[in-house]
């Protein structure tokens, strides 16, 4: 007996989508399998939806209904208002690594002088030599966009650190868009510290003047060597109406340090999901954040922490400010397998709501199967304090003054945690931007 | 024109009425105390001087300089002048007091049409004034108010009134929590800010804080109204006397 899948029409124009992206995507032999592989996977589960524990509170199937059609690689034109774009978000002292249209754009990129071992090639060369790296297809396909960017995957950046280089230039990776119809982009990066090395990586996302509803659908696979570290910041800056899915598989090595922190100001809807293992004991990894949200902006961030092995340390601390309709979602799941004894895990969660209409879910949970460990987490929800605005008012700040010096006082916890005094001060001034524009 | 005038005010709290008709006049160069038991309305006088949200006026009028000061917000009446000293001052983690008094004293200046302050220029008005009051460099560093004393709560409000020179200070149970050293300090403070054009309202339940702060006018409050005025020897004799004979006239 014949069985007929009912396909739904946007599983239909996908399928159209894939198969005619076909020759745009890199890769022969065994990529392309793995690639059908995955594009299979994605088709059985479809968009993620509400009835799926880990998108329980951002459901595709209703905030994004389709994946738009590929985005066509940038032309002289298209690169010359991104080239503007990054004129708006330059870093100083950085090494820049640019994406456009989810391609690596070599002309907006510094990948000259290379540091004494750094290594940076783009994804599209690495495939098209007919290597397939160990680790870039580890993200399984479980997760239906985690297997719908190994799919579609167009380019990336491939950087390698080699044992105890110590980089003092930031890399930063800028992902723009600039197309002004609906496109997707689907990039994924890979980077590797090596043993007793280490970096600072700085990811930001955003869109050249026109570029409105797009959607990003990016990858971060991350492995940090024995006694190695890295310090990441990642600012989601994206057009107002764009989509932002992105995932990042981080691996530690023994007594190995990461510090990463995220800031979500733009984009429509946006889902940051990052799954962090301890391979190695003694190593510490601190993972913050910010939401700046208002309008309808959705914005999601889910973390899992995985202690696997004993003598481990990690530390969340994730603030959220949500005005108008806006809707902020954090979940962190932190596991303590068997073994993972003197685990200290500890998970700090705070959403401020501005309006009346704004909503924040807050989702700890923890799983723990060892029994000597210190693991804690905390989640708040509420309203600015009346009696400090009064205070504040009653010393001759406006409404918006007293507000805005609380909201900054809320979130200040979180991006101290930044590291760099750089980066630090670079997303505090994104904060008071977004503060700013509130009028 | 006298700096403040509060005729016939009536004020409820969530359907309670607390003031019951109270008026007062205060004029540049004057020191007013202003005395009373629990719940006889001093504190509920000066949040609504002041501008607290919760507090309904339902009848009467505030005129400060002659303008209605009911119609203003806080921040408007901290820019022409009004200061209250909090009989509780407020913690605010995460903002640190130099960074707070930076940005209240310039939203003031710019309220009144003045430029903001320089930095070199502010770091050194701060300190002077810090050093006046025996507030430490480090305290200006932290959160405003976090971890402070009771004592050094109330310094920092009286810094704060240096620094803003407001024309009209109220100063809610100043004593409220200090030790006798720390009210030789606090008091020092506010007495070097006494200035023929500046006036102080000082409330208190207790005469002790008038033996260092010397009111020109003492007002005795009762059930909401001022049931009694006088010089300063009043105080003396509530201290004597009590409050009872005034509870019973109110």
């Amino acid at each position: 007996m014949n069985v007929v899948l009912a396909k739904t029409e946007t599983g239909r124009a996908l399928s159209d989508l894939f198969a005619s992206a076909g020759g745009r995507l890199p890769g022969a032999g065994k990529v392309t399998e793995q690639r059908q592989r995955a594009f299979e996977a994605y088709e059985r589960a479809g968009l993620p939806h509400r009835r799926i524990e880990e998108w329980k509170y951002t459901d595709l199937r209703v905030l994004m209904r389709e994946v738009m059609p590929l985005a066509a690689a940038p032309d002289p034109a298209a690169l010359k208002r991104a080239g503007k774009a990054l004129k708006l978000h330059a870093i100083a002292g950085v090494r820049r690594l640019v994406l456009v249209d989810g391609m690596f754009a070599p002309a907006l990129s510094e990948t000259g002088d290379l540091e004494k071992g750094l290594g940076i090639r783009t994804l599209r060369e690495v495939l098209a030599t007919g290597e397939l790296p160990a680790q870039l297809f580890v993200p399984d396909n479980a997760d239906a966009m985690v297997a719908l960017n190994s799919a579609m995957m167009t380019d990336g950046v491939v950087i390698e650190i080699a044992d105890g280089a110590v980089l003092t230039r930031p890399l930063h990776i800028v992902h723009i868009a600039t197309s002004a119809s609906p496109s997707s982009m689907f990039t994924r990066s890979l980077f590797k510290v090596g043993k007793a090395a280490s970096a600072t990586l700085v990811e930001s996302y955003i869109a050249a003047d026109g570029a409105k509803a797009y959607q990003v659908h990016d990858s971060l696979i991350v492995s940090i060597g024995d006694g190695a570290r890295l310090d990441h910041v990642r600012l989601i800056e994206d057009s107002r109406e764009a989509f932002n899915i992105s995932s990042s598989l981080v691996m530690l090595g023994a007594k190995a340090h990461f510090n990463t922190f995220g800031m979500t100001s733009g984009s429509n809807v946006s889902r940051y999901q990052a799954v962090i293992a301890f391979a190695g004991e003694g190593s510490r990894v601190e993972t913050n954040g910010v939401n700046l949200l208002n309008g309808r902006q959705h914005a999601d961030t889910t973390l899992f922490l995985d202690h696997a092995v004993p003598n481990c340390q990690s530390r969340e601390i994730f603030r959220s400010v949500v005005d108008d309709r806006g809707h902020s979602v954090f979940q962190g799941r932190i596991v303590v397998r068997p073994k993972a004894q003197k685990t200290d895990a500890k998970m700090m969660t705070r959403a401020l709501l501005l309006s009346d209409e704004a909503e924040a879910d807050n989702k700890p949970e923890l799983e723990i199967f060892a029994d000597d460990v210190t693991c804690g987490h905390g989640a708040t929800t509420g309203a600015l304090d009346e009696s400090l605005l009064f205070y504040l008012r009653a010393r001759g700040l406006s409404e918006k003054e007293a507000q805005a010096l609380l909201i900054q006082a809320f979130v200040g916890e979180a991006i101290e945690s930044i590291a760099s005094d750089a980066l630090r001060e670079l997303t505090a001034g994104a904060a008071q931007r977004w503060l700013a524009a509130r009028g | 024109m006298p700096l403040l005038e509060v005729k016939n005010l009536q004020v409820r709290v969530e359907e309670r009425e607390i003031l019951h008709g109270l008026s007062l006049t205060v004029n540049k160069g004057e020191v007013h105390a202003i005395m009373g038991p629990n719940g006889s309305g001093k504190s509920t006088l000066s949040h609504v001087i002041a501008g607290k949200p919760g507090y309904e006026v339902t009848s009467g009028e505030i005129l400060f300089e002659g303008e209605d000061l009911l119609a203003m917000p806080p921040d408007e009446r901290s820019a022409k002048g009004v200061f209250l000293a909090f009989q509780y001052p407020v913690e605010i983690p995460g903002v640190a007091t130099m960074t707070f008094l930076r940005t209240a004293l310039n939203a003031q200046r710019k309220a009144r049409g003045e430029s903001e302050f320089s930095t070199p220029d502010f770091l050194k008005k701060v300190r002077a004034v810090a050093a006046s009051l025996n507030i430490p460099q480090d305290m200006l560093r932290r959160g405003v108010n976090v971890g402070f004393s009771g004592g050094e709560k109330k310094r920092n409000e009286i810094l704060q009134m240096a620094l803003f020179e407001p024309s009209l200070c109220i100063l809610d149970e100043m004593d409220s929590g200090l030790d006798i050293d720390a009210l030789r300090v606090a008091a020092d403070g506010v007495n070097a800010l006494r200035s023929p054009d500046r006036a102080m309202v000082v409330i208190t339940h207790y005469q002790r804080l008038l033996n260092y702060i010397v009111p020109d006018f003492v007002h005795v409050m009762s059930r909401g109204r001022v049931v009694k005025s006088g010089g300063k020897e009043l105080a003396l004799q509530l201290e004597a006397e009590g409050y009872a004979q005034f509870e019973d006239a109110a």
